[in-house]
Parts: C-alpha cells; sequence; structure tokens
C-alpha cells in the first residue's frame, strides 16, 4: 500500500504533463470572442457589427454576455487565461480597469481612427468610445395615470404608489437618492464624497426600499414593467425604446434627472486574439457601422462622423436631443472607478439586511 | 507452526517457498483490487480532495502584499507596532508604490488593502502615481504629505499584517470580525457586517425546508407504502416526476406561479379572498415554498423505503395486546420509520444549505443564503479569499452539525431502505 501514493502523483504528473503538453490551438486570426450587455443592445450591436463584419471579412465571432462585472475582467487577466477578447464596458470600468493594467492600452494608430473624431475619445485610454446611452426611468402609461414626471417622483409613494424596479448597483441610484432628497444636481457628487453624504443616500434608499425589485440584466425592467410587477423602471434608455417600437409597450421614459454615459469597446490585457480584436474595434468603429446601429437601439453614436448620416425619426429619442436634456446627471465617472468597489460592497450588505 | 510444518513432511526451503508464493499470489490479488479502485480514487483525489484544500487554503493563504511590496515588507519586520515606522520603512513604502505604479500592480496593492480600510484604494492609487515623482528623501514627511493615511498607525499595522503570506483576515471578515492596530479582535462596524446574519439566515431557512418536507412527506410516504401496489405506483410517479425533471424549470414555474399577476394571485383575487395582489415572490415564504417542493422526494423517499420493509404485523400484535391505535402507531410503527427519518431529513438539510438558484430567482434580497454571498464574492467582487473563507466555514458548520446529529441520532441507525 505504501507504493499508492507515488503511484498517484507518477499519474498526475503524467496527466498534468498531457494536459501542458497539448499544442495550443493556433490562434486563429479569425476568431474572435465579443462580450457584451445582451437583449435589446447585443441585438443591436449584432446587427450593425458582428453579423456584417463577419460577411466581409469571414471572421468567426463567438458572442458572450455579461452584466458590467469588472471583477469577471481582472478574474481573467490576473489567472492569465483571457478568454474574452473584445469586451464592451462602461466608463467607470474603462477608467478603474486602466488604472490597474487589466485593459490593454489603446493604440490609436494600429486601430487607424481619429481619436479627435470620438465624443469622449480623451476620457480613457484603454477604450474606444462607442455610443452614448443614458440610465433612466420610465412607466407604463395606461397604469399610471398621471404618470411621473421627475426623478423625485421614483421617491413619491403616496402620489406614485407600486414597486419599483432599480438596478442591483449603486450606482445612479445613490445620486437619484440624493436628487430627491433636495440636493442641488451641481453638489451631488461633492455630497457623494463625504461618508455623510453616503449615509444620508442610503437613509433615502431605505424609505423606499421595501418596494423595490432589484434587476441584474438589462432586459428584465421592460419585462417587470410590462408584467406589472412594478409601476416604474429604470433601465438604460434603449431598452424602453425598444420594448416600445419592437413589442408596441405603452412605456413612456421620464428624461428628467437622465443619467448618461458612455460605452466603450475595450480588451483585457492579454488576449491571445489581440490583432484580430483591433481589426473588429476598428470596423465597428467607422460612421457607416455606428449609424446603423441606431436604427435598432437608441443610442447615441461616439463617431462625430456618423452624426449626419443618423435620421431625424432616430434623433428625438436619443439621450442628447435637445427636448430630453433639460434636467441632466452628469455621471461623474472617475468618483465611480475610485470609489465603486466599496460603494458596491456597501450597498450588497445594505440590501442583505 | 514448526511441529505443523513437520507433521506435513515439509522441510524448511519447502515452507519458505510456499510462504513466498503465497505471498506473491496475495500481492498479485492487491494489486489488481487497487487496479479496479484506482480510477474512482483519482477522481476523488482531482475532483474533491485537491479542490477542496485547494479552497481552505485560499481561506488564509494570500501573498500579494509581499508580491507587490517586498521591500515594505523587510521594511516592517522589525517595526513594534507602537509608534510610527522609522524613515527607512517610508523610504520603502515610496519605493515599493513607484515600482508598483509603473509595473501597474497598484491595483492589486490597492484592491488587497481596501478590504480592511474601506476607501483606501483610490488614496494608493493616487500615493503610487505622486510616489513616482519623488526623488530624494525625507520619505516620511513626503507621503504623509501625498495622504494623510500614512501617518495614520492602523495604516501600517494592516500593511504589516497582510504583508504576512497567510492571513486571518477572510475568516475573521467572514465571522463578521476584524483586527484593530493593536491587534485586538473586534467586531465589523454594522453597516457592512452581514455574514453572521447570512449564515444564520442560511440555516434557518434549511431547517424550516426540512421541517415542512417532513410534515408534508411523512403522511405522503406512509399513504404510498400502504396503499395497493396499482394505485402506489401510480402515486409514486407522481412524485417521482417532479424529482426527475430540472432544479431550475421547476425554480422558474414557482416563479411564474408566484408573481403579482400570477396564476396564484390572480386566482385568490377572483376568489375575492384578496382585493391587492399578496407578496409572494421575492420573499421568505416564496423561497420556502419553492425549496420545499423541490427537496420533498429527497425526504420522502428514505422515509418510503424504510417504510416498505416494516412488516404490518407488528402493528396488528400490537393492536391484538389491547394497543389504540394511535398507541400502536405511535410506540410501534414511528419508532421503526426514525432510520428513514433521520436519512431523509439529514439530506434535504445538507442540500438546503448549499441552495443557490432557488433563493436568488424567487427570494428578495434578504433571502439570499451564503451560496449567493459566495457567488457574490467571486463574480462581482473578486474577492476568492472571502468566497473560500465563507465556503470553508460553511463547510465546517456543515461538518460540526452532522458531529452532533451523529451524536443525537447516530449515523449507524440511518437507513436508506
Amino acid at each position: 500500500m505504501k507504493t499508492l501514493p507515488w503511484l498517484c502523483a507518477a499519474l498526475l504528473a503524467g496527466v498534468s504533463a498531457t494536459a501542458i503538453s497539448v499544442p495550443k490551438q493556433a490562434s486563429a486570426e479569425d476568431t474572435l470572442t465579443v462580450i457584451s450587455w445582451g437583449g435589446a443592445y447585443q441585438e443591436s450591436q449584432r446587427k450593425a457589427f458582428m453579423e456584417p463584419y463577419a460577411k466581409e471579412t469571414g471572421a468567426k465571432i463567438n458572442e458572450g454576455e455579461y452584466n458590467g462585472e469588472i471583477a469577471k475582467i481582472r478574474a481573467m487577466v490576473e489567472s492569465k487565461s483571457v478568454t474574452w477578447d473584445v469586451v464592451d464596458v462602461d466608463t467607470q470600468t474603462a477608467l478603474a480597469a486602466c488604472a490597474e493594467g487589466t485593459l490593454e492600452t489603446i493604440d490609436w494608430a494600429k486601430l487607424g481612427l481619429d481619436r479627435s473624431k470620438f465624443i469622449g475619445g480623451d476620457i480613457a485610454d484603454c477604450a474606444v468610445p462607442n455610443i452614448l446611452y443614458s440610465t433612466v426611468i420610465a412607466y407604463d402609461t395606461t397604469k399610471l395615470k398621471p404618470g411621473p414626471t421627475k426623478i423625485t417622483d421614483l421617491f413619491d409613494m403616496q402620489k406614485f404608489p407600486g414597486k419599483r424596479a432599480l438596478q442591483k448597483s449603486p450606482f445612479v441610484n445613490l445620486e437619484w437618492a440624493l436628487i430627491a432628497d433636495g440636493v442641488p444636481m451641481a453638489d451631488i457628487y461633492k455630497v457623494l464624497n463625504t461618508p455623510e453624504g453616503v449615509d444620508r443616500a442610503f437613509k433615502k434608499l431605505d424609505t423606499i426600499k421595501k418596494d423595490v425589485v432589484w434587476w441584474e440584466s438589462g432586459a428584465q425592467p421592460p419585462q417587470l414593467l410590462a408584467d406589472g410587477q412594478v409601476a416604474i423602471a429604470s433601465d438604460w434608455n434603449g431598452r424602453f425604446f425598444d420594448a416600445v417600437k419592437k413589442d408596441k409597450k405603452p412605456f413612456q421614459i421620464v428624461w428628467d434627472g437622465q443619467a448618461p454615459d458612455y460605452d466603450w469597446w475595450a480588451m483585457p490585457k492579454g488576449t491571445p486574439n489581440l490583432d484580430a480584436a483591433y481589426k473588429f474595434i476598428a470596423w465597428s468603429s467607422q460612421p457607416g457601422p455606428m449609424a446603423e446601429q441606431t436604427k435598432y437601439i437608441s443610442y447615441g453614436p461616439a463617431n462625430k462622423d456618423a452624426g449626419p448620416n443618423i435620421s431625424a425619426e432616430v434623433l428625438k429619442d436619443l439621450p442628447t436631443a435637445p427636448d430630453n436634456m433639460k434636467n441632466v446627471l452628469y455621471v461623474d465617472p472617475q468618483f465611480w472607478a475610485d470609489n465603486g468597489d466599496q460603494l458596491r460592497e456597501r450597498f450588497n450588505a445594505w440590501l442583505s439586511k | 507452526m514448526t511441529a505443523i510444518a513437520e507433521n506435513f513432511g515439509l522441510d524448511i526451503a519447502e515452507r519458505d517457498a510456499l510462504k513466498r508464493r503465497l505471498r506473491a499470489v496475495e500481492r498479485g490479488r492487491r494489486l489488481r483490487a487497487l487496479a479496479l479502485v484506482l480510477p474512482l480514487f483519482l477522481f476523488i483525489l482531482v475532483s474533491f480532495v485537491i479542490p477542496i484544500g485547494e479552497l481552505l487554503r485560499n481561506a488564509v493563504f494570500d501573498p500579494s502584499i509581499r508580491a507587490n511590496m517586498p521591500q515594505t515588507v523587510t521594511a516592517l519586520a522589525a517595526w513594534d507596532g507602537k509608534d510610527l515606522p522609522d524613515e527607512a520603512a517610508f523610504a520603502a513604502l515610496a519605493a515599493d508604490l513607484a515600482a508598483a505604479n509603473k509595473a501597474k500592480t497598484i491595483a492589486l496593492i490597492g484592491k488587497r488593502l481596501n478590504y480592511e480600510l474601506s476607501g483606501i484604494r483610490s488614496k494608493i492609487l493616487v500615493s503610487g502615481r505622486k510616489a513616482a515623482q519623488l526623488t530624494q528623501g525625507p520619505y516620511k514627511e513626503a507621503m504623509i504629505g501625498i495622504d494623510k493615511i500614512w501617518g495614520e498607525r492602523e495604516t501600517w499595522a494592516v500593511l504589516k499584517r497582510a504583508g504576512a503570506t497567510y492571513t486571518s483576515f477572510y475568516v475573521l471578515d467572514a465571522l463578521d470580525l476584524g483586527l484593530d492596530a493593536d491587534g485586538a479582535l473586534t467586531p465589523t462596524p454594522a453597516e457592512r457586517a452581514i455574514y453572521v446574519t447570512v449564515f444564520m439566515r442560511t440555516l434557518n431557512i434549511s431547517l424550516t425546508v426540512t421541517v415542512a418536507t417532513l410534515l408534508l412527506g411523512f403522511p405522503l410516504a406512509y399513504l404510498l407504502a400502504t396503499l395497493p401496489t396499482r394505485t402506489s405506483n401510480l402515486l409514486m410517479i407522481l412524485v417521482l416526476l417532479p424529482f426527475w425533471t430540472s432544479l431550475l424549470v421547476r425554480t422558474t414555474a414557482w416563479f411564474v406561479l408566484l408573481q403579482d399577476n400570477g396564476t396564484i394571485n390572480d386566482m385568490l383575487q377572483a376568489l375575492h379572498l384578496t382585493s391587492e395582489p399578496l407578496p409572494l415572490i421575492f420573499s421568505r415564504f416564496g423561497t420556502v415554498v419553492a425549496m420545499t417542493h423541490i427537496q420533498l422526494p429527497f425526504t420522502l423517499l428514505p422515509i418510503y423505503s424504510v417504510m416498505k420493509t416494516i412488516s404490518p404485523s407488528y402493528v396488528r400484535a400490537g393492536r391484538s395486546l389491547g394497543a389504540g391505535p394511535f398507541y400502536a402507531f405511535w410506540r410501534i410503527y414511528f419508532p421503526l420509520t426514525v432510520p428513514g427519518i433521520a436519512a431523509g431529513c439529514l439530506l434535504t438539510f445538507i442540500l438546503s444549505l448549499g441552495y443557490y438558484i432557488t433563493p436568488a430567482l424567487v427570494g428578495g434580497p434578504t433571502d439570499q443564503m451564503v451560496s449567493g454571498i459566495i457567488e457574490r464574492a467571486m463574480n462581482s467582487e473578486n474577492n476568492w479569499g472571502k468566497a473560500s473563507a465563507l465556503g470553508g466555514i460553511l463547510l465546517f458548520a456543515t461538518l460540526i452539525l452532522y458531529f452532533i446529529y451523529n451524536r443525537l441520532v447516530g449515523i449507524d441507525k440511518i437507513r436508506l431502505g
């Protein structure tokens, strides 16, 4: 029996040796894994970018979905097993992941694009701006009459009874809570940067906590609204747009207090298909495909040259339409890049109680 | 022995040869037996023992600070922790932060220290950027000038503790405890302390589900065991069909049923039993109902198979000796079913401890169990140390409960049929 451990060790060594010596599959330049946020948004990217690009170049694109978890990118890079080649990230992730070295720094010359042509292009060094979206609230016009008109109505349970659907994240929710608590728009981040300000935001959220259904994927809120499970829901504006346009849902977006932000293409550090990733990002960032995407979802293209190609029909639904810009919450991505981790932790602890 | 060998007329040489042959045959047999269990043994080793060992190690092993701040760790080795460290330690800190800033590993330092000093992450990133500009001392004033956190004893105490390769931090944190600047055990601030609550909640839900499955399963098992075979087989199919259906499918079905505009609420309102929808979904009630439904066969089947082995003549004998129906059931039949009850309840309780999908879908934020928190630590916080510590504690809690259970019921008494 004494031979047993040795036998096992030898066998194990053999097993792992085979595992290591299996030749790594030749990184086919034309195979690419693209990760985005699922639902209507990814559908619009599929129609405007992935499918035409694959058709034109013969590249094979594998798609995946995530809910913006920066931790998944970190884990992949830290364990040196990067399987995502291109990821659609929000600004705070682009900044935070860039600072900690988990994203490739963008070589604009290699991309062959003019950085100055991109709105927000100078904000982050490790990502290429893709679209401008906005976090907004919406309601079902057949169920709430009259409907809410101000972001503060989200917290008004007397005037607008019924459940709320909010993102399971402190992002934007804390800001909205402060607005509702009477903090002027210009001072939001000044207040949120203090421990008392954070306490104050959570205290305001406490007032509606028992009436909130928390969503994680952007596809959930339109469903929750349609099911009548909630009266008011927050989501990214394009998701409501899609439900209205495609499924003819009677939803109305409340643009007051909208929180616009960019989405970016980024590449996790150490991706084995770096060149293919660059090619895909370069192709998708051209004015043509970017304008094409607006046919499917109401997000503003980041390439300024795409602007003239957008139809007037679509323009009025973009977060940047003048009518929609009357009271805007300008999100501070640097604040979230710096404080996101601890606020998310506090938020999760607050949720579980 | 010698006498017997002589009796058989064998001399010493022949006897030894026989012994050797016997040993050779025995060894061959043992090797063959070993070869048969070897695949299983390897499978258990690779898929069970090694991962759990790795998990337990992860809960206490964290070399990130030692690896990314080698000079500071060395400089702090001699620090007594009473006052701020000396100039050499500050110089080492500046050099380490500048190097980490250049190598883009500084976020790993920030991430690790932020676990213990909430909010320090961004300050470390800034300190790194600014430390890279420093060219000469004295570093003490310079670093404190960059950020006053470097003038606080607690920052250094955390840094020194985190510099050790093995740390108790994750395990303590998972029990809502921490160490202060002097190394004394202190409870986690109330706004961050959730783990004890979550562990108690996990035990509470598991226990409720176990009791509910027992109350529902016992009479049903009795019915199945006593009905004529034809009827009981039909009923058995009704029990087994859901049992064979995927857990996810059944949870999703409950999701549909329990909604505010779901079947149950619609029916209650149509019958005018309630005027507005009851909060069935995203609640403790929904979680327990869905889990009970899923776990019912696990409790029921062991009880049923034990009941099948109980001869009806025992109760009949009792009745003929004058026992009433309840007395005969309670004093004769019930004690015979205890091994099955023990097996079924243990199975359900332990499986319930690890539930993840059902509370995540049907429960609200205050119904999340330990598995949900572990998933969050891994996927959205990237804190594998915490995830491992929580997993380890859950494992030990389960083993302790198993031990107590063994003392109370006796594991040898458990029967699955």
